[in-house]
């Protein structure tokens, strides 16, 4: 359990360490580093206790549930090797740390910096330790978006920002690819559980989808890995600091690619399909990784190509997928992350101390910083494949396997001859390397005059090159049995025995080897100034640059398509978009309801039923003289609006339903007063406005009336049709029998409200409480129309004196009618439970009580003696209602369980009691507060402009 | 009784999206207003109409579904009463807003040019 528990650890501590380097002070570069350092090493010590438990093929698993019924847990899962990698991850990870304390000047904002590394190396643990297929893909991703943002780490940088828009999206739709591949897979396999989907091999390269899930599966593991043709966004992406570039996109995250390939080779490979697009990109991307890193003038452009090249030669091996070529896979994935972040971080101090990366300008550097040129001199060697260097071993064995493995195909034929090519041309661009920056004349126009970086800047890079010193001289005792536990954990038992030695005798590969260095000496020497002074980067790969592809890919995707289908899709106004929603909603409604046939009896009127439709009659008139005046006599218009709601209310009286009557009184009241505040910014509309009766105007109102009737008789059709079916059994039933034995309430509405759907009632509010928001929000920086920002012409006309006196009477009722309207609110929110009322009701009802003290008297004269404080209430109100529902957990229930019961008060006697009570007053609160920040922020507006628009006056109060 | 009701709900659905498809913002809260008392008109409609029969139970004891009205849409209802309001609120706030930021009350915020 121990381990299983040191796993969780290894992925946990990095997120951890990730969220506290976050809220470091901004220039705290010291703390953050050693933060960062010592969560590296807490990773290295964890992996050095598991160590005895993976080797020997054998892997640990530590499984937590989470959503076990669709087979996602959080399983991690650590292996000889994913232990390797992870050691890679971590060991690289604290060297890159403190060397990126002393590349970061002091002006950037290393939070960002070391929280993104931190949380980078988290997303790669759980890629790396993923046991459940689904998740790998979720940690895949999170790598993309780390990188992402460490790739715009310098965001004010146009470059940074376009080379991690590109990476994020050339990745991020690989990973999408390798999710569909994954859950695919999981399909076939019957388990998303890592173990046994790499058990499901044949099982899968048998099944009808399998091209489909190795083009998908490839398309991932090839974006990630930067494999031709998505290879692209590798050198875009250095405008990252080098730090990153260093640790992201040539250490660990670009080998994610690879190590998908590797892991999966038992699910997925053996097949000739396989063979032949894995090889076949992994050789084309070898080669012209390595031709174009020859002519790249920028140091960090010629090693992301090299990187590029790298990568194609590891793919390739993945490929093959012999035993022998998959160890040789493993030990180039290491030696690679060894020699090129070491690489990356000799360029990043050239850059540093020099100031520029143009190898054009750089020269003679080995008399200036003989330390590091020393270094960076042996890393190349490595890069080149020089005998006594960790790259030679690894690329002896790429060619023993290009060479002898053999399945008769062309491309099987062609793989020694572009082996060695590749090879010549690594070697020569490494040549390139070291003559052209460290060799020569010393630099004349440097931006800055060179000297040795401090010593811990070096210190990570000479790790490095001891690393590789030691890999090269003493392989079998340095790395042979880590290598052995990694191989054992890929090929499984069949792993034939292998021992690294310097010296094989002569055979083939160290032939191809000489041939390769050899000729890739020619082929910088030869023409060498030509390279040195020629173009940036070859013809063909211009040609072959997909970026340029990209970004046109990228401007019609984005743009120019989007653009279009508006021109061409989208109606041109809201009229037209309405009218259009409309029509659909008709055409909708038809086309559902045509097969059926209409055979609904027509009911008849009787006596009794006279007064409803003589109220309906009003209501109708009311509502139909609303729509006809609502253009020229809004006020009209809004009280024949007023007259439609309130015959819907006294229907609601009518139908037995209390509950809806009383809300959509106080509803009402408070849309009338909303509406009433609002009108004082409309534009005066006293003469026609114009074109308004000519015959396009009159044909568009046909048309829309004709609109509208279809609406209308529709809606009565459909109405009468269910009115006249004799009901079914409803949920009501239910809520009708349980209301009193299971909520404790007599009022079914407000039962089911505050208690059996009380969760949909917390969502409503919740709405409630954002629309308040947003309306205080709206109108802080609200802006009138110059012509409404005078007072009306009725406050002009009077004093202020004289409109108080006016209003003298009426403001001291209202004064009085204050104390019984919170009465009020309080019986209806008390009663609420059993009887109609509620928190709903009684919220807008003291919200009226206070609107009218605001309507009736002056608004500083109200606001000097009440204290509102709308924006409280709606929070607590919220609070109140989130923590009754959460109390239910402490006692085991699911979120907003209610409990009910009668209280004994004394004097008053029993009086029922629940938790949906309390529940009921978060509503009321909420209620309340919303419906008081809306009126009274829009009430506020004219108060404040209005000292603008009048004329100072010493006595003003001003606002 | 259900023959009025149904009339009723046509004629404000029938106001209101005549109102929705005018050009000036006004109307068009209006419009939305009506529309919402025939909406909410018709999904109460929907648990069927009783008379007398408002869902208030007594304490305790059988009781028969069949002589109270649905609770069920009127819980619906109650709820689209209020975020209707809401929504009212917010359109009168954008209303105003635009008005201000554009000098006009076209729902376009510029006057046709036709």
């Amino acid at each position: 359990m121990v381990e299983q528990n040191l796993l969780l650890l290894l992925v946990l501590t990095p997120f951890v360490s990730a969220a506290l380097a976050a809220t470091l002070p901004i220039g705290a570069r010291n703390a953050e580093a050693w933060l960062a350092g010592l969560t590296m090493i807490v990773a290295l010590v964890i992996l050095g206790v598991l160590y005895p438990a993976v080797t020997e093929g054998r892997s640990i698993t530590g499984t937590f549930r989470w959503v076990s019924s669709i087979g996602l847990d959080l399983t991690f899962r650590i292996d000889g090797f994913s232990w390797l990698f992870m050691v890679l991850v971590a060991g690289i990870g604290f060297l890159v740390i403190l060397y990126a304390r002393y590349y970061m000047s002091p002006d950037d904002p290393v939070p960002r910096l070391y929280s993104c590394l931190l949380a980078f190396a988290g997303a790669m643990s759980g890629l790396l330790l993923s046991g459940n297929i689904i998740m790998l893909v979720v940690f895949w991703e999170l790598t993309s978006i780390v990188s992402f943002l460490l790739i715009g780490y310098w965001f004010q940088r146009q470059d940074a920002r376009d080379g991690a828009r590109m990476s994020l999206i050339v990745t991020a739709s690989g990973g999408l690819c390798l999710m569909v591949a994954m859950i695919i897979l999981g399909q076939i396999a019957g388990s998303y559980d890592l173990d046994a989907v790499l058990a499901a091999g044949p099982q899968i390269t048998s099944h009808r989808l399998y091209p489909a899930v190795l083009i998908l599966f490839v398309l991932g593991a090839f974006t990630k890995s930067a494999q031709f043709p998505f290879h692209f966004w590798l050198p875009n992406a250095m405008a990252a600091p080098t730090p990153v570039s260093s640790y992201l996109h040539s250490a660990t995250m670009v080998k994610a690619g690879v190590f998908v390939l590797l892991r999966f080779h038992p699910a997925l490979g053996g097949t000739d399909a396989w063979f032949q697009i894995v090889t076949g990109i992994g050789l084309t991307t070898l080669l012209l990784g390595a031709v174009t890193a020859l002519f790249r003038h920028d140091l960090k452009g010629l090693l992301a190509y090299s990187t590029i090249s790298h990568l194609g030669l590891i793919t390739a091996l993945a490929g093959i997928g012999t035993p022998f070529a998959l160890v040789a896979a493993v030990f180039h994935i290491v030696n690679h992350a060894v020699f090129k972040a070491s690489l990356f971080m000799a360029a990043g101090i050239i850059d540093h101390e020099t100031g520029t990366r143009d190898m054009r300008r750089l020269s003679g550097l080995a008399r200036v910083m003989p330390v590091t040129a020393a270094l960076a001199i042996i890393a190349s060697g490595a890069m080149a494949g020089v005998p006594l260097l960790n790259g030679f071993l690894s690329k002896e064995m790429f060619f023993e396997a290009t060479y002898v493995w053999n399945n008769g195909g062309s491309l099987d034929s062609f793989a020694p001859y572009v082996a060695v090519l590749a090879g010549a041309f690594s070697a020569a661009y490494s040549l390139r390397f070291i003559v052209k920056v460290f060799f020569g004349p010393p630099a004349t126009d440097l931006p800055q005059e060179p000297h040795e970086p401090p010593l811990l800047m070096r210190l990570p890079v000479a790790i490095l090159v001891a690393i590789c010193l030691a890999v090269g001289m003493f392989p079998q005792q340095v790395l042979g049995t880590w290598l052995q536990t990694a191989s054992l954990a890929v090929v499984g038992p069949e792993l034939p025995h292998f021992s690294l030695k310097i010296w094989h005798g002569v055979n083939p590969p160290l032939i191809m080897s000489l041939i390769a260095m050899t000729l890739g000496a020619l082929i910088y020497l030869l023409p060498r100034r030509l390279i040195d002074s020629g173009e940036d980067g070859t013809r063909l790969m211009r040609r072959l640059d997909f970026a340029r592809g990209f970004d046109w890919l990228l401007q019609n995707l984005t743009i120019r398509l989007p653009r279009f289908a508006l021109r061409v899709l989208s109606a041109n106004g809201l009229q037209s978009q309405l009218r259009a929603m409309v029509l659909l909603s008709l055409a909708g409604a038809w086309f559902v309801l045509r097969t059926l046939d209409w055979n609904v009896p027509m009911p008849e009127l009787g006596a009794s039923e006279l007064v409803f439709a003589l109220l309906w009659v009003v209501g109708g008139t009311c509502a139909i003289g609303a729509a006809w005046q609502a253009k020229y006599h809004r006020f009209a218009a809004l009280v024949l609006m007023g007259g439609a709601g309130l015959v819907t209310c006294a229907t609601f009286v009518w139908l037995s339903a209390p509950d809806l009557a009383v809300t959509q009184l106080l509803v009402e009241i408070a849309t009338t007063a909303l509406l009433l505040l609002g009108l004082r910014w409309l534009p005066k509309r006293n003469e026609e406005i114009a074109g308004d009766n000519n015959l396009v105007a009159r044909s568009r109102r046909s048309r829309d009336l004709l609109i509208a009737l279809a609406c209308g008789s529709g809606m009565t059709a459909l109405a009468l049709a269910v009115l006249l079916t004799p009901p079914g059994a409803s949920v009501g039933d239910w809520f009708l029998r349980n209301a009193y034995v299971e909520g404790g309430g007599t009022n079914v509405v407000n039962v089911i409200l505050v208690d059996f759907r009380a969760f949909d009632t917390f969502g409503e509010i919740t709405v409630l409480a954002i629309v308040g928001l947003t309306v205080y929000a709206l109108l802080r920086r609200f802006r009138p129309a110059p012509e409404s920002v005078e007072r009306p012409r009725p406050q002009l006309d009077a004093e202020e004196q004289a409109l108080e006196a006016y209003l003298f009477v009426p403001s001291v009722l209202m004064q009085w009618l204050f104390a019984p309207i919170i009465a009020l609110s309080a019986y209806l929110f008390f009663r609420g439970h059993d009887l109609p009322g509620g928190g709903f009701a009684a919220g807008v009802t003291l919200a009226v009580g206070l609107l009218l003290q605001y309507v009736a008297a002056n608004v500083r004269w109200v606001e000097a003696r009440i204290i509102v404080l709308p924006v409280r209430w709606m929070a607590s109100g919220l609070t109140i209602s989130a923590a009754v529902g959460a109390g239910s957990w402490i006692f085991g229930y699911p979120f907003l369980s209610a409990h009910a019961q009668y209280l004994d008060i004394p004097i008053i006697g029993k009086v029922p009691f629940s938790t949906a009570m309390l529940f009921d007053f978060g509503v009321f609160s909420l209620v309340m507060g919303a419906i008081v920040l809306m009126l009274i922020a829009i009430a506020h507006q004219s108060l404040r402009v209005a000292p603008r628009a009048r004329p100072v006056e010493p006595s003003e109060e001003t606002n | 009784m259900e023959l009025i009701l149904a009339l009723a709900i046509g004629i404000l659905v029938g106001s209101g999206v005549w109102l929705m498809l005018r050009p000036r913002s006004y109307q068009v809260i209006i419009g939305l207003c009506l529309l919402a008392y025939g909406v909410n008109l018709f999904i109460f409609a929907m648990g069927r109409l009783y008379i007398g029969g408002a869902p208030i139970m007594p304490k305790g004891g059988f009781v028969d579904p069949s002589a109270y009205a649905d609770p069920m849409p009127q819980a619906l209802v109650l709820t689209a009463i209020v975020i209707s309001f809401a929504t009212t609120a917010l359109f009168l706030v954008l209303m105003i807003a635009a008005r201000g930021a554009t000098g006009t009350d076209h729902v376009d915020g510029r006057e046709r040019h036709s």
